[in-house]
């Protein structure tokens, strides 16, 4: 299953024209929060539209693939948006674009993953970066952004900033991330980024001085040797600037994370890296062991990356095992438990983003699938020949291989 | 697709590239063992070894990628791999930040063992004049309080520390009056005098217990004798009583290795698990005290020694791969240095040396000593580590004393002849008292020294098997973790 994330509207009335976007918050015509400038209803039938002008709602989003029957005079706002939108619940954030009804879902509240994109500009350009870049002035996203953090309910357990290079424009990062200290203290915010920025001590010092927490930057290592890693993010330099930027992230006491995406190109060579990784950083506070999304670039060089996870799962074995001898924090993401050794099942953890996770049908018989990460539905998905569900008959018969 | 780049556009030109230091030591015939600044091995042939220090070495020959991962060249205007070494180097060299954690008191000469090992000559238990007085003791503990460590370890040492109980009472006390410090005690003992009144004062102030445990029965009896010839009864009904008082991690053990202990090294150790101990330290003998006067320390030398080390260590393995986890403490030790960057202070494995710095050591009649090998010397007529008195000197007075300093100054392995250059260096340790000891020399000549042959001997063993023995690495690789 892939929730569609952004569409356009099938119309929509009400929006002034000395604003381009808005965005705005879904409440369930029940709700009896209080109303805030940004709220809309949400309708799914004319009997909720009714409802919801009955209550006196200013703003109303209709999810359905019906005509609309406004039934009189309703002046507020309105959006209509097809059926295939039906997850929009209560909480949940949208980024709407006036002029051409296109919409984005930034954030839903139900989800453990939400992420908000802050760039599409990137100064790595990643053989298998699953959000190609862009060279566009799309700094508007950043606002939207801040915009939205004063809809996003308080209980969220985790907020995800991804790109592009996060740290693009990062002091206007910085300032979104002091915003998240102020409205969402409670809620641990990850940053994706390529981590060459904290190279520089001026905007590491900044980093540090935001004090938020339960912020950590994730930051891709993907080989111990200086060419091989900038060959893979395609940026001469990169290793070094990174690796820096660790150094100096920890030496100031940030949290930082580890992540090693797995193709042809790093897998072969994962069982180096993770012991250079225990060797040389093991004060880092985790380290993600990740299996490819195959999209964006990833599909563009297929040929070159590609590499079926049971051809790599004993060297990842023994990374694992490098790593949890330093007392390393180790995790394995994105790849499902019947191509990986059994020695790494405990830190093999569901990692896929709810709105693009999937199964096959060989899962239905797997006793293994509540506890498994499955796939990614996104771009044109490639399956290991190892996926086999797993099933106390076949441990047995293991043992008798054995 | 032709926006993509090859790897070799992100290759570094061979002008480009510097060397970093490392230190190497043929192995065999072209072969090579080489250690990066902080002590990572690789090995490398030496047609290998020349392309490297030529800079031939290039991204793709399987050579740049081993020697860069290593840290034995970076790019010339890279910054990273020097300050990884950097980062990495400060954190094993961490342990000095903790000057002086470990004060020893002995309370008393007097012993009611014989021992012919004793590296400190016993005096018979009637000579009180052997014991520390109450007023000293104060003095050394203004001493003790007056280092710069946030928490100090006191250990009580004899002769047999239990003969003078009420002093260390008196101490105990005294020091947890005292506010400023975090405060650890032990007791070193034969454990023959244990009783109630002891292991109640134990338990009320959280003092451990730590013991001589030389093998079975007859060995550690024959090492050990006392009057009764019960040394070894004594010792394990007071190990387990402890136990049972205090809780079973609350007493240690350690061996003394004999020319009678050479061929029972599976004895020994069988005994070690007899007593549910969680491990063995396989020591070697001191050259000190009694021990080089009875001429103990002649009868063996470092090859025999290394030779039973090795029989231990395999056994040792073995018992592990049965289910049963239990370990060598020593190599434990040596893993950590090996395998982590955790800062080791233990006493011998560090340079700076660990005299004065790691320890101080109060003796009974108010000398003050680097170690306690030290006072051990002094015992055989040798001041040459006795830094003071408790009486004249103040902490200042005997850490910036020249006995001290010259010892440490001109010991260090960073720049000693055969240490500086030597592969194992990272790990290794500068014994000044020792080599004092044994060559009249703080320095000493390496290749004339015991100490010297044990540590290489023992770390090419761990290596050789973290190498070629995957089951036993990952055993050893455990020693390391915790």
């Amino acid at each position: 299953m892939t929730l569609p994330l952004y569409g356009t509207a099938l119309q929509s009335t009400g929006f002034s024209s000395d604003k381009a976007r808005s965005v705005i918050r879904l409440r369930s015509i029940e709700s009896v929060a209080e109303r805030h400038l940004a709220d809309f209803a949400i309708a799914r039938t004319s009997d909720d539209i009714r409802r919801a002008i009955k209550t006196e709602w200013p703003s109303i989003l209709v999810v359905s693939d019906d005509p609309i029957d406004l039934s009189g005079a309703f002046t507020g706002r309105l959006i209509a948006v097809s059926a295939k939108y039906d997850y929009f619940a209560d909480g949940d954030v949208i980024g709407f674009d006036h002029a051409s009804g296109k919409f984005r879902t930034l954030y839903r509240r139900n989800s453990a993953h939400n992420s908000f994109l802050v760039t599409e500009r990137c100064n790595n350009y990643c053989l298998m970066c699953s959000q190609p870049p862009k060279n566009v002035d799309d700094r508007w996203i950043l606002s939207e952004i801040k915009e939205s953090l004063p809809l996003i309910d308080q209980a969220t357990r985790a907020l995800t900033f991804t790109g592009g290079e996060t740290l693009s424009d990062w002091e206007d990062l910085i300032d979104v991330l002091k915003e998240c200290r102020d409205r969402l203290p409670a809620t641990a915010v990850q940053v994706l980024t390529n981590g060459r920025a904290f190279s520089n001590s001026r905007i590491v010092d900044a980093w540090k001085d935001i004090g938020h927490p339960k912020l950590m930057a994730a930051i891709p290592v993907y080989a111990s040797v200086d060419y091989v890693h900038d060959h893979v993010v395609q940026a001469k330099g990169a290793f070094d600037e990174t690796i820096l930027g660790i150094l100096k992230l920890k030496d100031r006491g940030q949290r930082v994370e580890i992540r090693v995406v797995l193709h042809a190109l790093t897998a072969p060579i994962i069982e180096d890296t993770g012991r250079w990784i225990a060797r040389n950083l093991p004060f880092v506070d985790h380290v993600a062991l990740m299996g490819l999304e195959n999209t964006g670039f990833a599909i563009a060089n297929d040929a070159m990356l590609w590499m079926d996870p049971v051809d790599y799962g004993d060297g990842l074995a023994r990374a694992v095992d490098h790593l949890r001898a330093a007392g390393v924090n180790v995790s394995v993401y994105n790849l499902p438990k019947c191509v990986l050794p059994k020695s790494v099942w405990p830190h093999a953890l569901q990692s896929i983003s709810d709105w693009k996770n999937g199964f096959v049908e060989e899962c239905d018989r797997c006793d293994e699938k509540h506890a498994c990460s499955g796939f990614f539905t996104t771009g044109r998905p490639r399956f290991s020949r190892g996926i086999r569900a797993i099933t106390s008959q076949r441990d047995r018969l293991n043992a008798l291989v054995d | 697709m032709a926006r993509f780049s090859p790897p070799e556009a992100f290759s570094a030109a061979t002008r480009d590239l510097s060397l970093l230091p490392f230190n190497f030591e043929r192995t065999g015939t072209g072969q090579y063992l080489v250690a990066n600044m902080v002590g990572d091995f690789i090995r490398l042939t030496e047609d290998e070894l020349r392309r490297l220090v030529d800079l031939q070495a290039r991204p793709g020959d399987g050579l740049y990628e081993k020697a860069y991962a290593a840290h034995l060249v970076t790019g010339t205007n890279q910054k990273a791999q020097r300050q990884l070494l950097a980062a990495r180097l400060r954190s094993r060299m961490s342990f000095l930040q903790q000057t002086t954690p470990l004060h020893i008191f002995v309370v008393t000469l007097r012993c009611e063992h014989s021992c012919p090992y004793c590296q400190v000559s016993r005096q018979s238990t009637d000579r009180s004049r052997f014991d520390m007085s109450e007023q000293t003791a104060m003095r050394a503990l203004d001493i003790a309080f007056a280092s710069p460590s946030a928490r100090i370890k006191i250990e009580f040492q004899g002769g047999e520390p239990l003969l003078n109980f009420p002093l260390i009472r008196t101490i105990v006390a005294a020091a947890k009056a005292r506010s400023g410090k975090m405060l650890d005690f032990i007791i070193a003992s034969n454990l023959a005098l244990l009783d109630d009144a002891v292991l109640d004062f134990c338990k009320a102030n959280d003092v451990q217990l730590s013991t001589s445990l030389d093998g079975p029965a007859d060995l550690h009896n024959k090492n050990r004798p006392r009057p009764g010839a019960n040394s070894h009864e004594l010792a394990v009904a007071g190990i387990q009583r402890a136990r049972e008082v205090l809780g079973h991690d609350k007493v240690g053990a350690l061996m003394t290795t004999t020319e009678a202990s050479l061929d029972r090294v599976d004895e020994i150790i069988e005994e070690y698990l007899r007593l549910d101990l969680d491990g063995v330290f396989l020591r070697p003998l001191s050259p000190f005290g009694f021990a080089i006067k009875t001429k103990q320390f002649a009868k063996y030398d470092a090859e025999k020694w290394l030779a039973f080390y090795e029989r231990g260590l395999r056994r040792v393995l073995e018992i592990n791969r049965q289910g049963t986890p239990f370990r060598e403490f020593y190599a434990a030790l040596l893993l950590t240095r090996m395998l982590s960057d955790r800062p080791i202070g233990y006493v011998d494995l560090r340079s700076p040396a660990g005299a004065g710095l790691g320890a101080l050591v109060y003796n009974y009649d108010g000398s003050v000593f680097a170690s306690d090998e030290g006072r051990m010397l002094a015992e055989t007529g040798d001041d040459a580590f006795r830094l003071g008195h408790v009486e004249h000197d103040s902490y200042n007075s005997l850490i910036l004393s020249d006995k001290l300093i010259g010892a440490i100054s001109s010991s260090l392995t960073q720049c000693a002849p055969e240490c500086s250059t030597c592969v194992y260096e990272s790990h290794c340790g500068a014994d000044p008292v020792y080599h004092h000891a044994t060559q009249g020399d703080a320095l000493g000549i390496k290749p004339l020294s015991a100490f010297c042959s044990r540590q290489k001997g023992i770390m090419s063993l761990l290596l050789d098997i973290l190498e070629s023995s995957p089951e036993d690495a990952a055993i050893l690789r455990r020693w390391a973790a915790t």
